[in-house]
């Protein structure tokens, strides 16, 4: 039997607007897949070592704050250093076109803005991570 | 879908009947204990509500220019907005300000900086809200020693403390110390001001936060009620006389889209409070028991698809606002879905206030709904509502307790969490978003760069060369052994600020004494 995606649900910088991500945290959860949780005010290294440690595909960034520019990049610097770059990162928050256009150059693999529908994330989760990442 | 099968209900899944034609009993009328039709009886006749936008972006010299602009305008009123890294207690070169100066609200470090904010802009003359909670008290002691510098008699100051730390761990988690500690200073602060600022309110206990993270609007009026008489019970333990500092208690709600709910709040909010003071705190002055708030429209009912909209929605919810008798009212820009607002769409917000103000009527006669079948009925029924929380909160222990055990947090999210999957499944219809969607034109936004953070710290930097270190450092032991004991930390926080010791510097003083708040996350 395959076993579920796991799913860290992250809220970095000094944003606490956590509606948005307790709500993604438990759609996903309803949807079968693992989802840990990292509370509030994590830093990128918090984040990254919480990603090794439990294991997950897919890292989830919630950001409402405008900080985006200044804390996705590190994630992702982190990611590399540590050789973990078949970890997803996805975005949802508060994040501009540009900024949006430029984070997926950086090596995001989407951005959720307001308004995305708990289906899009879900079906776009299932879609990235492939099936032999999934161990059985 | 034939009407027999379809469920009306409001926004917060209240089920509404198909025809209100029962009747109503007469009320006391405006101006009339327990004030559910309105705290006067002439209302908007005798004086509008006050039009105060919160506003605050980049550098304290930034945000004193908008000031002057919206006093320019017809503004009434002004309200802070501070960034995150000030709501938090850390100075702009701190390494968790990384990224986040000035991107919120205006960033304040040190009395330096509320100088340069509020500069040319005399405090004996205009109302000043502050939205800071956890540090507040080292904020408002900033303020008030820019009064003393002004020569304003801090006797003449008239404005607003938001101070209201239980909603921060409720919904809005801007928080820095345990609950404990953290009530011990918004007590300084109540006492403080019942001595010296009587006609300054330093609280506003607010309900806008925990709306925004997706409460109902029982659950809105009822954690925040119950958190105003968790702010009553410390004030009394510390020996206060009730009616010596409940007039200044202020309150803040949210102004949601269902219309008739939102004013049903405001009107059961009025009613509970005024029995909750007279009937659970013996008060007996008119003033302890008129509940007076200030509204919000609510920014999470923006849409990012098609703003243009949100012009729309925003004057509908101020006119719930408006027609619940609020006190002052903050309308929201129609691209703050996206950023803090440009000047043109502020200015659209103001001017939808002054519309409602000086062309719609509104104003002419209080509670102008009052005596409605429906609206008096959804009054009492969202009234007993709130009073069956309220209830269940006392059987806790009270609020610390009830925040404690995850309570109000879980209770939020689970409402938050009903109302995503309605408009998931298309039950709940967001214009714009789940329905009728179109492409929209761009918007011109607000753009703030990494440059206030550069800014910020170079001053920080050269603030700490001029000033006398000593004495800061003086000042903030004192200010520490006081916080160890029982004193009131208000004198010791306004020496501490007066030889510009820096926010973070007092808040880190604060933190050695009582700690800091880590919350058990509640999905």
């Amino acid at each position: 039997m395959a076993h579920p995606i796991r799913v860290l649900v992250a809220k970095p910088g000094l944003d606490g607007h956590d509606r948005g991500a307790k709500v993604i945290a438990r759609a996903l959860r309803d949807a079968g897949m693992e989802v840990i949780y990292t509370g509030l005010r994590q830093t990128p290294e918090m984040i990254v070592n919480a990603a090794l440690q439990e294991d997950v595909q897919v890292i989830g960034l919630s950001i409402l704050s405008g900080a985006h520019n200044a804390i996705v990049p590190r994630v992702l610097e982190l990611l590399r250093e540590k050789d973990m770059m078949d970890v997803k990162v996805i975005v949802g928050g508060i994040v501009p076109d540009e900024d949006a256009a430029a984070l997926k150059k950086e090596g995001v693999a989407a951005v959720f803005q307001p308004g995305a529908s708990l289906d899009a994330i879900v079906t776009f989760i299932r879609g990235a991570v492939p099936e032999s990442n999934v161990q059985s | 879908m034939k009407t027999a099968e379809r469920q009306f209900t409001t926004i917060s899944g209240v089920p509404i009947d198909p025809l209100y034609d029962q009747p109503v009993a007469a009320l006391p009328a405006p101006g009339e204990f327990p004030y559910t039709r309105g705290i006067h009886r002439d209302m908007y006749r005798g004086k509008l509500w006050t039009m105060r936008q919160f506003s605050g972006f980049a550098t304290p010299e930034e945000t004193n220019r908008r000031y002057h602009y919206l006093l320019a305008q017809g503004q009434t009123g002004l309200s802070v907005a501070f960034d995150l890294p000030t709501l938090m207690g850390y100075d702009a070169d701190h390494v968790m300000s990384l990224g986040e100066v000035g991107k919120c609200g205006a960033s304040v470090c040190s009395l330096e900086d509320m100088e340069i904010l509020f500069h040319g802009i005399p405090l004996g003359d205009v109302t000043v809200s502050m939205t800071i909670n956890s540090p507040a008290s080292v904020l408002w002691a900033m303020y008030l020693a820019v009064a003393e510098q002004q020569g304003v008699d801090w006797t003449r100051l008239s404005g607003t403390l938001q101070n209201d730390i239980l909603k921060e761990y409720i919904a809005q988690k801007e928080y820095i110390f345990p609950p404990r500690p953290s009530m011990r200073l918004v007590t300084d602060t109540i006492e403080f001001g019942a001595r010296h600022t009587p006609k300054f309110n330093p609280i506003s206990i607010s309900g806008y936060h925990i709306r925004e993270a997706g409460s109902t609007a029982v659950q809105e009026l009822a954690f925040t009620l119950r958190d105003g008489m968790e702010y009553v019970d410390w004030a009394l333990q510390r020996g206060m006389a009730v009616d010596d500092f409940a007039p200044r208690l202020s309150f803040f709600f949210n102004a949601h889209s269902d219309f008739f709910e939102e004013i049903a709040k405001y009107r059961a909010a009025r009613k509970i409070w005024a029995l909750a003071m007279r009937d659970r705190y013996g008060s007996r002055s008119e003033r302890s028991q008129k509940l007076r708030f200030h509204a919000q429209t609510a920014g999470c009912s923006l849409t990012w698809q098609q703003p243009y909209n949100n012009v729309v929605r925003t004057a509908l919810q101020a006119m719930a606002a408006v027609l619940g008798g609020a006190q002052s009212l903050h309308t929201n820009s129609l691209d703050e879905a996206y950023a803090l607002p440009g000047e043109h769409a502020v200015t659209i917000a103001l001017r939808t206030q002054q519309v409602l103000a000086y062309e719609s009527g509104i104003p002419n006669t209080p509670d102008p709904l009052g005596g409605s079948y429906f609206l008096e009925k959804l009054t009492a029924d969202t009234e007993d509502a709130a009073n069956d929380y309220i209830r269940r909160i006392d059987r806790m222990g009270g609020m610390i307790p009830a925040i404690e055990a995850g309570f109000p947090q879980t209770e939020i999210a689970a409402a938050s969490y009903r109302y995503q999957r309605e408009v998931e499944e298309g039950e709940r219809v967001i214009v714009g978003v789940n329905r009728f969607q179109s492409p929209d034109p761009p918007i011109e936004l607000l753009q703030i760069d990494e440059s206030s953070g550069h800014h910020q710290s170079a001053k920080l930097s050269a603030l700490k060369q001029r000033r006398d270190n000593q004495k800061v450092r003086k000042n903030l032991d004192a200010l520490m052994r006081a916080a160890e004991g029982t004193e009131n930390t208000m004198p010791y926080i306004l020496d501490a600020v007066r030889s510009y010791a820096t926010l973070g510097e007092i808040c880190d003083s604060l933190r050695s004494v009582f700690g800091t708040y880590q919350e058990t996350a509640h999905l």
